[in-house]
């Protein structure tokens, strides 16, 4: 017991005292965190929209009302005439334009129907189509709050309601993402590199020689990258809880035993990875390339698996962060607990299971 | 004096179909000092690997301090120490860390380790350095530290493996003077090196070459036995017949 502690004890110092590490371990989270969850977002924010109300009734009001209180949109100005509709697009002062026609109120509540024209500026579809969406989630919003006491005969809305992100927030997507990709990266790269750079600096030797049992130096290697790990994990969790609104609905602890499942996967990756190489670089270098792309990729937290093609998605099978993210997801987003996630779980573990032994097999075979 | 503690019986190691290592027998008594010379290649650090308990013989027998290679791997360990040709102490940590760690390891108990690391610093002269950082060290006392540490436990052997690589004479001359202190205390020194002039200073040497013990006696048995008037020439006569190259 005395050799482990004295040994996890060195091992944060090397942690510690090396700045570039350290870096790494709580930059490379924190920097994620804010990259994604400010910089690169594909939900839109305050976006120009000008209105042209021939209306000017209760009813266009109350609806304009409502989009100049949304984080969607900002309200640039407000048209006179169809006249300006074009001049407002080529000046690029607004990328949509909402046209209210005359006697709106009355045509809605008199006719049952009524159309808004919303015009926007399609050179970039994307976000002409996100936008035309927000409008007519707001529009439909409105309809339900709003009407619901007048007597509406047979009339088909489509209602449509975003189940566990209301607001389409990209970070309920993208934080599990991060969490995947961070616990991935940080784990498999601290430990390959620091068990190579023992092999490296000729102190592994000296540790096998030693009367220490090696699975013991591996193991407590090992432990206090993972109490690291949980730390940084939890410094992601309160940043987008509370930076980026991120909801909570599940179990801590659910959340805290997966992600210990991911860890203990990624720290035996990087032992297996340590295990093949014997330079520092070879080891940052397989750590990235082997893990930083694939999961940024075949994770689903940037593109959706379910379009890519077949043998994309069976790659995608055999990397642990694709099941952390199902899983990660259902607890945080939907609240769901281990009953709904148990085949994630089992696959998960599975994975765990099989790479901690093949890297202990190979670990052992080294020693000979 | 008469003990024996290191002892080898046809010891082979073989990597496939070259022979690394090829039947060599000898022995070695306690407290003495055993030097294990040879090129490049020779297959001494593979020798030594065997001994240290860090690579399994292919054949042949050996046994440390009375514990058998193959069997009692583990109580070997606890009675070998060893500094190996890479300086081998953590950069990163400062001297008292790393003593601290490495009698640690060895499960040396709090009490005795604050004894021992203080004995330590004050023999090395290192009082004021020991906060700071291994890395900001000359190589030679790194090299000195690095065997102090190596025997931090009281081993029985301790094996040293070209400890002086690099050094300067002058620090050269300071290490042996710590390997006599260490062997005057009864540990057993076995040491591989490269430069002919720290062979005088052992009290016998195995000289390998390609894989096979070709010589073995005193320093001065040696010489007269060649009848050469320094070590330097004794290695280039046995060593010109060498069919390996050197790595």
């Amino acid at each position: 017991m005395r050799q482990f502690f004295t040994f996890v004890s060195k091992e944060f110092r090397h942690v510690f005292r090396d700045r570039k590490t350290m870096l790494m371990l709580f930059g490379l989270p924190i920097a994620q965190i804010l990259l994604f969850g400010f910089a690169l977002t594909n939900e839109i924010k305050d976006s120009k929209i000008a209105i042209l109300d021939l209306a000017k009734d209760p009813a266009s009001r109350a609806i304009i009302e409502k989009i100049a209180s949304s984080d969607q949109f900002e309200i640039a100005s407000s048209l006179q005439s169809q006249a300006g509709i074009e001049e407002t697009f080529k000046k690029g002062s607004s990328n949509l334009v909402l046209v209210f026609p005359v006697n709106f109120n009355e045509d809605l509540l008199g006719q049952n129907s009524v159309q808004i024209q919303v015009i926007a500026d399609a050179s970039d579809p994307n976000e002409a189509n996100t936008l035309t969406n927000y409008i007519n989630f707001i529009v439909a919003s409105y309809q339900r709050e709003e009407l619901v006491t007048e007597a509406i005969p047979l009339q088909i809305i489509t209602e449509i309601r975003m189940l566990y992100n209301p607001e389409l927030k990209g970070a309920t997507n993208f934080v599990p993402g991060v969490m995947a990709l961070v616990l991935m990266l940080v784990c498999t790269l601290m430990t390959s590199v620091s068990i190579v750079r023992e092999k490296e600096n000729g102190t592994m030797e000296i540790l096998l020689v030693s009367p220490m049992n090696p699975f013991l130096v591996i193991v407590s290697k090992a432990i206090p990258y993972f109490i690291l790990s949980l730390v940084n994990l939890t410094v992601i969790l309160l940043l987008s809880i509370f930076l980026l609104d991120m909801p909570f609905n599940g179990s801590y602890f659910l959340f805290y035993f997966e992600s210990s499942l991911l860890i203990i996967a990624a720290l035996s990756l990087g032992l297996l990875i340590s295990t093949s190489t014997n330079s520092q670089q070879a080891a940052m270098l397989i750590s990235l390339m082997g893990m930083l792309v694939p999961t940024m990729l075949l994770t689903g937290f940037m593109f959706p698996l379910e379009n890519m093609p077949v043998p994309l998605q069976l790659i995608s099978d055999i990397i642990p962060s694709r099941w952390y993210y199902i899983i990660a997801k259902s607890i945080m987003i939907k609240g769901l607990g281990f009953a709904a996630i148990w085949k994630e779980t089992l696959i998960l573990f599975s994975m765990t299971v099989f790479f901690l032994t093949i890297s202990f097999k190979k670990f052992n075979i080294r020693l000979q | 004096m008469d003990k024996i503690v290191i002892k080898t019986d046809n010891l082979t190691k073989r990597f496939g179909d070259f022979i690394a290592v090829d039947t060599i027998t000898f022995d070695v008594k306690e407290g003495e000092i055993f030097g294990f010379l040879g090129a490049n290649g020779a297959g001494k650090t593979t020798a030594m690997r065997m001994l240290c308990g860090l690579s399994i013989p292919s054949s042949g027998e050996a046994s440390i301090g009375g514990f058998d290679v193959y069997r009692e791997r583990e109580k070997i360990k606890k009675n070998i120490g060893y500094m190996s040709q890479k300086f081998s102490l953590y950069e990163d940590l400062t001297v008292a860390e790393n003593i601290r760690f490495f009698g640690g390891i060895y499960g040396l108990d709090s009490q005795n380790l604050k004894i021992k690391s203080q004995e330590m610093i004050q023999s090395l002269g290192l009082e004021s350095q020991k906060n700071k950082l291994v890395a900001s060290l000359p190589l030679g006392w790194k090299q000195k530290l690095a065997f102090s540490v190596s025997i931090i436990h009281e081993p029985k052997i301790v094996f040293l493996d070209e400890p002086t690589g690099g050094v300067d004479p002058v620090t050269r001359r300071q290490f042996w003077d710590l390997i006599y202190t260490a062997s005057e205390r009864g540990i057993t020194i076995f040491v591989t090196t490269h430069y002919m002039d720290e062979a005088e200073y052992c009290n016998r040497i195995s000289m390998m070459v390609d894989g096979k013990i070709k010589a073995m006696d005193s320093p001065a048995n040696l010489k007269s036995q060649f009848s050469a008037e320094s070590m330097d020439e004794v290695f280039f006569e046995l060593a010109r017949g060498a069919q390996r190259k050197a790595d």
